[in-house]
């Protein structure tokens, strides 16, 4: 397997997607590979920097007229 | 064996039996306590519920609309249609499904009425995200397919620099730059943290479709960092 080629095979193989043969194949590229190993590090790193956009903390005055809605729903059950 | 222990590496029997595992156990009993502290009118319950899932659920929003004080409204909406809802909630998916699921109604349908006043050619931009091509350009191979230009590791770079402001920022910016199809996955995915089966439920793609899409997403990303973190 090329570099070109691996570099397209890794979401399937973050996924578990990839066949056994295939598997076996890109592990074996990448064990001796500095440059697509870099590069699936990289593509991991991306995912977690991603996962950090839900840290988003909710604005006060939104969670204070949600709280508002559910203090409403809970007591007259509607809103 | 290079990379041990992948926890996303597993077979797709063991992954579904695991979610489904987690389904019927953890999660299930989590939701219950939830949703009898909910009806109860525990502020603590629902104050929780809300910081936790805002996040995912703006950058799910944004995925669709494309003004943020549209997508806060998409936000508070779905909140206000669970409370509404809530008696109808059966327990057939988790309640963060089910939550996720009604702020992606609302998002889309706020993104049909938004699409009238849209120009025309922006309606149909060509979006060819199923398709499976080179995520990497191909002057980074020489003639033998081997890189020419490696890529940097990025693991002696500073914590604080790769999540720094700025790169969140960069981050957001490259995802809305994404064809829809691209968005929705990633920020299902990455974002808001749902497997790929449920992804594939939401959407209603193939597997081979959600994979593609995540994969052409995520490189996008990788490759905007890789120009920013030089």
């Amino acid at each position: 397997m090329t570099c070109r080629e691996v570099v397209e095979l890794m979401t399937d193989y973050l996924e578990g997607a990839l066949s056994a043969e295939y598997r076996a194949k890109f592990e074996d590229h990448i064990a001796g590979c500095d440059g697509c190993r870099a590069y699936l590090s990289q593509l991991r790193t991306t995912r977690m920097v991603v996962g950090k956009l839900a840290d988003e903390p909710i604005p006060a005055n939104i969670e204070a007229e949600l709280m508002k809605a559910f203090q409403d729903w809970s007591l007259a059950g509607q809103v | 064996m290079v990379e041990g222990g992948e926890r996303r590496a597993r077979s797709p029997i063991t992954s579904a039996l695991t979610s489904r595992l987690s389904l019927a156990g953890v999660g299930e009993s989590r939701d219950e306590a939830e949703l009898a502290a909910l009806k109860a009118g525990d502020e603590a319950a629902f104050s929780a519920l809300i910081k936790r899932h805002h996040g995912p659920m703006l950058r799910l929003a944004m995925a669709y609309v494309r003004d943020p004080a549209a997508a806060e409204d998409v936000v508070q909406e779905t909140w206000l249609t669970c409370l509404r809802n809530l008696d109808r909630f059966e327990g057939r998916s988790t309640l963060k499904t089910w939550i996720f699921g009604i702020a992606m109604n609302l998002a889309r349908s706020r993104r049909r009425k938004e699409a009238r006043v849209l120009p025309f050619a922006s309606l149909f931009r060509r979006d060819d995200s199923d398709r499976a091509g080179a995520t990497v350009d191909g002057s980074r191979f020489g003639a033998d397919g081997m890189w020419a230009t490696r890529p940097d590791s990025w693991r002696s770079l500073p914590e604080e620099r790769v999540l720094s402001s700025e790169t969140l920022q960069r981050v957001k910016r490259a995802i809305e730059a994404l064809p829809v199809k691209q968005r929705e996955v990633i920020t299902l995915r990455d974002v808001a943290g749902f497997d790929a089966g449920e992804v594939c439920a939401f959407l209603s793609i193939s597997p081979e479709n959600q994979r593609v899409r995540l994969h052409r997403a995520r490189a996008a990303v990788r490759k905007m960092l890789e120009g920013y973190l030089r």
